[in-house]
């Protein structure tokens, strides 16, 4: 059937990213001194799942051809806000949690409405309100501090049926209820076109600002939910603004990774989630591989450097130079 | 839209009222007001001696921003500042300690380690079309990597030589920081590029459409790629003068320029999307965030005001002057 | 369909931008089962006056009825819905969704409240089908494929929205021969069917096929509306531009002793099959033409020539001399002397916000620069040389060049190559968009060049061009060169009859 080859030709970047993650995760655990359990397994995916989530919420932005340098900022907010009101009795955690939601969600729609009312470059709106979301964390947390309902945290991070790492089934709930639902619907398409050509967009009658709004505020929402997440691994709110920033950058690299094209219009959420797992793979790969620690930022930024190479293979195909320009 | 590129010598004020981009005059407007508000909080703000302090920390940022002026032009942008920066000043700190022919070199070779850095750059973005956001964050990485091996792990040690110190805190005319007339120089030495050659033409051109340029017979990868090592170049420098203000180099000392730089230049009126901007606009800009950041301190507004309030600034100015235009066909 | 109330009616409708009027006091009335024409040239309100019916912008006054009700739109979606439906030139197609997407962009079948693809998979092939093109896969991302296929998608797109007036702006401007005759068709069938369609085209064969009635415009005032086949093209044209024409082409000089030695040859040119073994030669003082239909290798060769193709097998020669030319920079070098005047000059010629001065200089920056920097009085001689020379009409040469009118604005795109005194010029299709008048100053200047001693390779969609400017015409099929034309073997059939790849009446094989 010629129909799957279709499938393949669009998911092209995806596949690629899980590819590439998953000769990695071999590489990685073969040669673990504690080889393939559930125990390791469940550290790796924890630090992975931080990224991955924050690696979601930058897809949302980028697919529509913008790019969000808050998103590593809503994460830190919603990680110190977190720490002061994801406490107490259940009935109060279960307010807390759905503060922070909503608290990211209002971040990305902070976002979304400077983007497209303000009629503002995504780069730069979020230049500044990374400084505001980061503003705000720093209020509320100047010093590392807080807590964490302690239960809930612990069955967040901990194993399910004593191998699959809880953290792991969040996110693959967190894909199932947010992101094929918004891929599959026709806002969330029509953000897809938004990316790929906003003049085509406006000529085939699509509701842009309601799509990219939308793309906005779940952006945020995701970017908690990471933000969440860290505060249920550390039990405490910091305000780190290296982190943050950082958190910020790697996505960007999970993103493109992940096989998302930095244009707009094509990749999936989940190829942004192997980008993320596979970044993250590849600091892990130099402790298994004993390498001094000394060189496991160089290892990585050059690793980095030819994951992002790779597309350049496709230069060698072009025949016609106008299409070197876009 | 004209930009300043086109002014011509010898015309009249009538018509550099005509030409002025809004967005400059808009940027000198709010540092005016800066300046006020400032004077309102202590009598020292208008002084020229507090001014000039305010010009030398400005030269830093101002040298920096330079060349991500550069970049941002083109329509790409540099995310490689944090450790061009700092791999410029510790390589020139490193140098300074290999005896007399090391402290004669170190300026030099800091700016050297950042052109090749820049060149990685605009070789990944010219010829393997590569987006720049993505090959400037890995070379960012790189460098960090690199300078991680280097120092060991550890704080630089090395000293900066007396040349940067010079640079950097001296003052050979009296009154006027040199670190100022070093942006002088540079922002001198940019306006010729851009307005009096045909590099400058270029760069425009390319900011505005690539194609057209390319099929005018330009050979436009190799002008973005000088482009970005230019600018690496100019990220290293600016990390040398900040190495030789601190006497070292530091770790982390990159880091907060980078957005700050890109904020500078847009809110001097250059247009994110390329083709579009003058220096005098940057010099405006860069002017503007290091008053807005001094004001913050004099006030001595806790850190996360000062983050908060410098957020809402720049969405501010640039909802008064930086908004694009509405899509139809 | 009642004959007293038209389905659609426009009247005083009007459209400024800025200080232009773009459309003055317009009247239109459209009626069901029949095909509108509407001609006029570039400028003369007709892209404006199908904005306006199509939402896209709104008028400034006068007012719009649907079958006698008063209709406004607000965005394209909004016409949409009152069953207005306008065709571009794959300006509506989201490049990187799939086809059965873009069919179904605007109001995708759902299933608890998400697109229902399979649903959606199988109306695309429905609207597929209707529009003659059930060849395409609606699985495929509409990227990959070529622009004539994209074009039918466009049309399919347009009738999954079940209209009742159907705008096609240009529509068939990219589509092969064989598409043509199949959208035809289908036009006729959804007119037999009661549908309304406006079709706007300065092809006057297409009209004369196709069209019932037509109007014409002239510089956004209504002119008038007349039975298709009543007049005659001359009668038509000089509608459109107001005045008494009649093509007025230079006279040719007698031909060119081919014993002088080319300028410019190609051997056994190809190119990854859409060249196909090409072998011409030009030389100095001639007007060669590329003739055929949209899409067979004409701009590839033009592209090939100037350095922009990568891959292409064959010889290339200058001067007798076999050159690989691998960019434009190296193309325009003295030693060879190659200009290019692109396709597109909004996107490949100028740099729209930049000043016409500034983008005058661009192709010629060497010749006015000395060691990298701009040599200004040197520059300001050359340009003025340039614009007396084309006689470019501006409001001042630091404004934007986009502000100038299209005529002006590739006439600042030759006078940029003409700065760098080329002995080769490619022009790819330099008329497109252009007044008449523009049109005619550039036969002109043509001809002049020819004279000067240049060799001029010239692709044009417009056969009286090809007659009246060319001394010889190399007619383009799938990619070879079917045909070479010399002299007063140049005419409309031979033209014709050889881009449709007929044999000639009475010619061998």
């Amino acid at each position: 059937m010629r129909d799957w080859r279709f499938w393949v030709a669009e998911q092209r970047g995806t596949l690629l990213a899980f590819g590439i993650f998953v000769v990695m995760f071999i590489i990685y655990v073969s040669n673990h001194p504690a080889g393939f359990n559930s125990n390791v397994v469940q550290t790796a995916s924890n630090k992975a799942v931080l990224l991955a989530f924050v690696a979601m919420a930058q897809t949302l932005i980028v697919t529509t051809a913008g790019i969000d340098l808050s998103v590593g900022m809503i994460f830190t907010l919603t990680n110190c806000l977190a720490s002061w009101i994801v406490i107490g009795a259940p009935l109060e955690t279960a307010f807390g949690v759905m503060g922070v939601l909503a608290t990211g969600a209002a971040c990305g729609a902070v976002n979304g409405a400077i983007v497209i009312f303000g009629r503002l470059q995504p780069i730069v709106a979020t230049i500044a309100t990374g400084a505001i979301y980061f503003g705000i964390a720093l209020a509320l947390r100047p010093y590392p501090g807080g807590g964490v309902n302690e239960d809930l945290a612990e069955a967040l991070t901990g194993k399910i049926f004593g191998i699959i790492p809880a953290s792991l089934v969040v996110l693959a709930a967190v894909v199932l209820i947010v992101w094929v639902p918004y891929s599959r619907s026709a806002l969330g398409r029509a953000a897809y076109a938004v990316g790929s050509s906003e003049v085509a967009a406006y000529m085939s009658g699509l509701p842009i600002r309601r799509a990219k709004f939308l793309a906005y505020t779940l952006s945020g929402l995701l970017a908690s939910i990471g933000g969440l997440f860290l505060t249920f691994f550390t039990y405490t709110g910091e305000a780190a603004l290296v982190s943050g920033n950082n958190y910020t950058l790697f996505s960007i690299a999970a993103v493109v990774l992940g096989g998302v094209s930095l244009y707009g219009g094509t990749g999936s959420a989940i190829g942004a989630i192997f980008g993320a797992l596979a970044f993250r793979t590849i600091g892990d790969l130099l402790f298994v591989f004993d390498f001094d620690p000394l060189w496991q930022p160089l290892f990585q930024g050059v690793v980095l450097m030819l994951a992002v190479s790779l597309g350049a293979l496709a230069l060698l195909r072009v025949r016609n130079r106008l299409e070197w320009f876009r | 839209m004209s930009d300043a590129t086109s002014t011509q010598n010898g015309r009249g004020l009538l018509e550099l009222v005509r030409r002025t981009d809004p967005a400059v005059a808009m940027a000198f407007a709010c540092i005016v007001v800066l300046l006020l508000v400032g004077s309102l909080y202590s009598a020292n703000f208008l002084s020229p001696a507090y001014l000039l302090q305010q010009l030398k920390v400005a030269s830093f940022l101002g040298v920096i921003a330079t060349g991500m002026m550069l970049v941002i032009l083109l329509g790409h942008i540099d995310l490689s500042v944090p450790w061009v920066v700092t791999t410029g000043a510790m390589m020139a700190c490193a140098a300074s300690s290999f005896g007399t022919l090391g402290v004669a070199l170190a300026i030099p070779f800091g700016i050297l380690c950042g052109v090749l850095l820049g060149l990685i750059n605009g070789f990944g973005v010219a010829y393997m079309r590569i987006p720049a956001m993505i090959v400037t964050l890995a070379t960012n990485a790189v460098a960090q990597g690199l300078m991680v091996v280097y120092s060991g792990g550890f704080s630089p040690v090395d000293f900066a030589s007396p040349p940067m110190r010079y640079l950097a805190t001296a003052f050979t005319i009296p009154g006027v920081p040199n670190a100022v007339i070093v942006w002088a120089v540079i922002g001198a030495a940019v306006v010729f590029l851009l307005t009096r050659t045909t590099f400058g033409r270029a760069i425009y051109g390319i900011g505005n459409r690539e194609t057209a340029v390319y099929l005018s017979g330009i050979d436009t990868r190799r002008v973005v790629m000088t482009a970005f090592a230019i600018a690496g170049g100019l990220f290293a420098f600016g990390g040398v003068l900040l190495a030789g203000y601190a006497s070292k180099a530091a770790q982390s000392m990159g880091d907060d320029y980078l957005l700050p730089a890109i904020a500078a230049v847009v809110l001097g009126g250059t247009s994110i999307l390329g083709g579009r901007g003058s220096y005098l606009g940057t010099i405006a800009g860069v002017i503007l965030i290091t008053l807005l950041q001094s004001i913050l301190s004099v006030m001595q507004v806790p850190e996360f005001g000062r983050q908060i309030i410098y957020g809402v600034v720049i969405v501010t100015m640039l909802l008064l002057y930086g908004r694009s235009p509405k899509v139809t066909s | 369909m009642s004959a007293a109330t038209p389905l659609f009616r426009m009247e005083g409708v009007s459209k400024r931008y800025g200080g232009v009027r773009a459309l003055e006091k317009a009247d239109l009335t459209v009626e069901g089962g029949r095909i509108h024409a509407i001609l006029g040239e570039n400028g003369a309100g007709k892209s404006t006056l199908i904005k306006i019916m199509a939402g896209v912008v709104a008028p400034d006054e006068g007012r719009m009825s649907m079958e006698g009700r008063e209709v406004a739109f607000d965005s394209p979606a909004a016409a949409n819905r009152a069953g207005i439906v306008c065709i571009f030139q794959e300006l509506s197609l989201i490049p990187d969704l799939s086809v059965a997407d873009n069919i179904m962009i605007s109001d995708p079948p759902r299933r608890f409240g998400l697109i229902d693809r399979a649903a959606q998979r199988r109306l695309a092939k429905e609207a597929l089908a209707r529009a003659g093109a059930d060849e395409i896969h609606p699985a495929s991302l509409v990227k990959d494929l070529p622009l004539s296929r994209r074009q039918m998608v466009e049309i399919a797109k347009a009738l999954a929205r079940k209209p009742r007036i159907l705008i096609l702006d240009e529509a068939t401007s990219a589509l092969t021969a064989a598409d043509v005759t199949k959208v035809f068709a289908v036009l006729k069938r959804l007119r037999e069917e009661g549908l309304a369609l406006l079709y706007i085209s300065h092809r006057m064969h297409e009209i004369a096929e196709l069209a019932d009635e037509c109007t014409v415009f002239r510089n956004g005032r209504y002119v008038a509306t007349y039975k298709a086949g009543t007049k005659s093209d001359n009668e038509v044209v000089e509608m459109m531009i107001g005045r008494e024409y009649s093509h007025i082409f230079p006279d040719k000089p007698a031909t060119i002793s081919s014993e002088q030695a080319p300028v410019l040859e190609c051997r056994n040119l190809s190119w990854f099959g859409r060249l196909r073994d090409i072998s011409l030669s030009v030389r100095a003082g001639e007007v060669v033409g590329l003739g055929g239909l949209d899409g067979q290798g004409q701009r590839e060769l033009l592209l090939a020539l100037f350095g922009v193709l990568r891959g292409s097998s064959g010889k290339i020669l200058v001067d007798g001399e076999p050159t690989s030319i691998s960019s434009p920079s190296q193309a325009k070098d003295a030693k060879i002397g190659m200009a290019l005047i692109p396709e597109d000059r909004k996107t490949e010629g100028l740099m729209l916000p930049m000043t016409v001065r500034e983008n005058l200089s661009f192709a010629a920056l060497d010749r006015v620069s000395r060691g990298g920097v701009v040599d200004r009085t040197e520059e300001v001689r050359l340009i003025d040389e340039m614009i007396k020379l084309l006689a470019i009409r501006t409001g001042g040469l630091d404004l934007p060049v986009g502000s100038l009118s299209g005529g002006n604005q590739q006439k600042v795109v030759i006078a940029k190559w003409l700065m760098n005194k080329p002995r080769i010029i490619l022009l790819n299709d330099p008329t497109r968009g252009i007044d008449v008048g523009t049109k005619q100053e550039l036969y002109q200047l043509l001809r002049k060049l020819a004279e000067g001693g240049a060799a001029i390779v010239f692709y044009s969609t417009d056969y009286d061009e090809l007659i009246g400017c060319c001394d010889r015409v190399l007619v383009f099929y799938d990619g070879a060169i079917k045909r070479e034309l010399a002299g007063d073997e140049i005419t409309e059939r031979n033209l014709v009859a050889s881009a449709l790849n007929i044999q000639e009446e009475g010619v061998g094989a």
